[in-house]
């Protein structure tokens, strides 16, 4: 009888020494002569246990993390094939304190499946939301999805049904370009954020969920063609995508023919190139469309005039992986988890300086102090945190007094932050907050698409003041100088990256005033040149 | 925005520089693969620069003819996404993450100890060839940072003595 055991394939598991871990259980397991079956799985999201090794026993999955490929010998002589005792040993995942207490509705599958197999898709309760969709009418998919409270989790937060709407509404008027689909579906898988990994670790984890997701959106709206517009710092999750698609192509899943439904979705996998703002929608429109990505002014939207110029649904990869379970369980049971207006779940993302950083999945309303003492046992180095950063490169910079916080849209945005895509960076006392607001105008700079000049202009402009306020020439004057072109850039760019600056930058200045008067030029240098 | 320069695009074919016959036919398969594509141009670039590790500048005028599109959009793509380049680079590129959760770990000090010991800005080549720097702004590996990818290989909690054992594994490597 072989054992199966179970090493995640993660990019994140194989940055940390995964691959090696595999092949030293393959070699050592030849070496005795012991039949093993290794499964390559998506990663639990425990980061700091990886690589994490889980061994299937009668007792469920036990799970020996971290593992270097010098433990191995020493785990095959603890038995760790039938679950036996090693320092490392973790016992079940789920009963891991940090994992039993999240609840996994989008994330349910990951770490758990093979995410090259759609059998194990199947048996682990996948296409079961698609099955539904496909005995429903499309305006009866956007009821349950408007219903189920979800919005859209890239960061804007705008309720999901009420785009699909749109889309579904939408005339769609005859092509100049010749025959193309009418309407298109594109899943934004740009995720530019730093202290964010969520979309990646779902692609690697769980390809299908994102493809089903996808499905259904077609069928909702009556798109028959879907676009994934994947950053190309991902080749894991393009490798796994690829590998997915192609697969569900094989199974009569994609194409002409879905589940034998006589409806039609194709889906195709876009790379983009580097830039950030691509990551803003209508600027990945024209990416995909072959251009530079540069942000469309709004009208129209683009559920009404999108890619190629069709009515087109535009969402980020957590949110079209969070359709099938509502389709599957119910606008209501979806809608049961959360806070406020902010309903179900949002899979967050802890990351940093932080000790036990990871993926967790959790009901809108938990605050951030117990992310961050509960979940994440402080910082890494050990020393007291004293800022983080939620919501990515554009979100606030939060002091301790603020870490009561509860996660909701609407009690981030009333403390002028955002939770965007739910990463949260964290900072130890180290950290210079002068620094780091100089980095939000900076890398406003070198990532601005160059269409709207507050964001082009102003971005250098606000590196120039602050480089001005941290060598102490009138500082008075020019902090108020900063503060008005912050609220240049927040009201007159032409979309969220020139207009949400402000907040890392303001943050910094309003919670953490006394780094922008202490001189520490030494460290500009260090940054890349912009002009 | 891209720091390096680039060069221009030569004002008429006759000056242009032509293409190795190499570089010819990774731009025809490129091309004969993706043109019919809707919005082809990136799905081209893409495939060219993985053949050839850059879009070289006289493939510009090849491509927007089979495009259809003036030679200024087609550079106008190349010159506005970083991960595109217009000249060759090391035979390994090294992406450095400068992102806040990296910073968070100390990628700042990671920063300098890796242009230091390569001899190198960002966009830079070492002289023996072996690297290209360039910096990335995120790599998804937050949680395990800081974070660095060689070629498409990711690396995490990378300090200076991992940053030391990297290139010797790599450094060697044609």
């Amino acid at each position: 009888m072989s054992a199966t055991v179970y090493v995640s394939r993660d990019a994140s598991a194989l940055a940390v020494g995964a691959e090696r871990v595999a092949g030293a259980i393959a070699a050592e397991a030849a070496r005795r002569g012991t039949g093993v079956r290794i499964v390559r799985t998506g990663s639990r999201g425990l980061c700091w246990l990886e690589p994490l090794v889980e061994v299937a026993t009668p007792a469920g999955r036990i799970a020996y993390g971290p593992v270097t490929p010098d433990d191995v010998v020493g785990l095959f002589a603890g038995g760790f094939l039938d679950g036996g005792a090693h320092p490392l040993r973790l016992g079940r995942v789920e009963d891991i304190a940090y994992f039993r207490r999240q609840e996994r509705l989008t994330f349910a599958r990951v770490g758990l499946v093979d995410p090259r197999s759609l059998d194990d898709y199947r048996a682990h309760g996948g296409l079961k939301g698609l099955e539904r969709a496909l005995a429903l009418a499309p305006a009866e998919i956007v009821r349950i999805v408007t219903e189920s409270g979800l919005r859209g989790r890239g960061g804007a937060a705008f309720p999901t049904g009420i785009k699909w709407q749109t889309v579904l509404d939408a005339p769609v008027q005859p092509s100049a370009l010749g025959p193309q689909p009418s309407k298109y579906i594109v899943c934004n898988a740009d995720e530019g954020d730093s202290g964010t990994f969520s979309d990646r670790m779902l692609m690697e984890g769980d390809p299908f969920l994102l493809i089903e997701g996808m499905i259904i959106a077609g069928l909702a709206v009556g798109a028959t063609w879907g676009y994934i517009y994947l950053r190309c710092e991902y080749p894991h999750a393009q490798a796994a995508l690829e590998a997915a698609i192609a697969t569900a192509y094989a199974h009569g899943l994609l194409g002409a023919d879905v589940l034998g439904s006589g409806r039609r979705f194709d889906l195709e996998l876009r790379l983009g190139a580097g830039a950030y703002i691509c990551g803003e929608e209508t600027s990945l429109l024209d990416s995909l469309e072959g251009k530079r990505g540069q942000v469309r002014p709004r009208p129209p939207l683009p559920a009404v005039k999108g890619l190629f110029g069709r009515p087109t649904v535009v969402n980020n990869v957590i949110t079209l992986a969070s359709v099938p379970i509502i389709l599957e369980r119910g606008a209501t049971y979806y809608r049961e988890f959360g806070h406020g207006r902010s309903r179900g779940t949002l899979p967050l993302q802890l990351a940093g300086n932080i000790r036990r950083g990871g993926l967790i999945e959790q009901a809108f309303g938990i605050s951030l102090r117990e992310l961050l003492y509960d979940y994440g046992g402080g910082s890494a180095s050990g020393r007291p945190i004293r800022a983080v950063q939620v919501g990515g490169p554009l979100g606030a910079y939060l002091p301790e007094s603020q870490f009561d916080t509860p996660i909701d849209y609407e009690a981030f945005a009333a403390i002028g932050g955002m939770l965007g895509h739910g990463g949260i960076v964290v900072f130890d006392d180290r950290v210079d907050l002068a620094e780091q607001a100089r980095f939000a105008m900076e890398f406003c700079a070198l990532e601005s698409c160059g269409k709207c000049t507050p964001c082009r202009i102003g971005s250098t402009r606000g590196m120039e003041i602050i480089d001005r306020i941290r060598a102490g020439r009138e500082r008075a004057a020019d902090q108020v100088l900063l503060r008005d072109l912050c609220e240049t850039l927040r009201q007159a760019s032409l979309c969220g990256l020139g207009g949400l600056t402000p907040y890392p930058v303001l943050s910094a200045l309003e919670h953490f005033p006394e780094d922008f008067i202490k001189p520490s030029p030494s460290s500009i240098a260090v940054g890349e040149r912009v002009g | 925005m891209r720091q390096a320069p680039e060069p221009v695009v030569p004002a008429s074919a006759e000056q242009a520089p032509t293409l190795t016959p190499e570089q010819r036919r990774a731009v025809q398969t490129a091309l004969e693969a993706h043109h019919a594509r809707a919005g082809a141009l990136l799905p081209v670039l893409h495939a060219i620069q993985e053949a050839l590790g850059f879009v070289p500048a006289a493939a510009v005028p090849v491509i927007a003819h089979a495009l259809n599109l003036s030679r200024a959009e087609v550079h106008g793509v190349i010159s506005f996404y970083p991960h595109f380049r217009s000249r060759p680079c090391g035979r390994h590129v090294l992406y450095l993450c400068r992102a806040e959760a990296c910073q968070a770990m100390g990628a700042r000090v990671l920063e300098a100890e890796v242009k230091r010991r390569l001899g190198i800005d960002f966009h830079e080549t070492t002289a023996d060839g072996a690297f290209t720097l360039e910096p990335v702004y995120c790599l998804g590996n937050c949680a395990c940072a800081p974070s660095l990818m060689i070629d498409r290989t990711l690396h995490g909690r990378v300090d200076a003595a991992r940053f030391a054992a990297l290139l010797d594994e790599v450094g060697g490597e044609p």
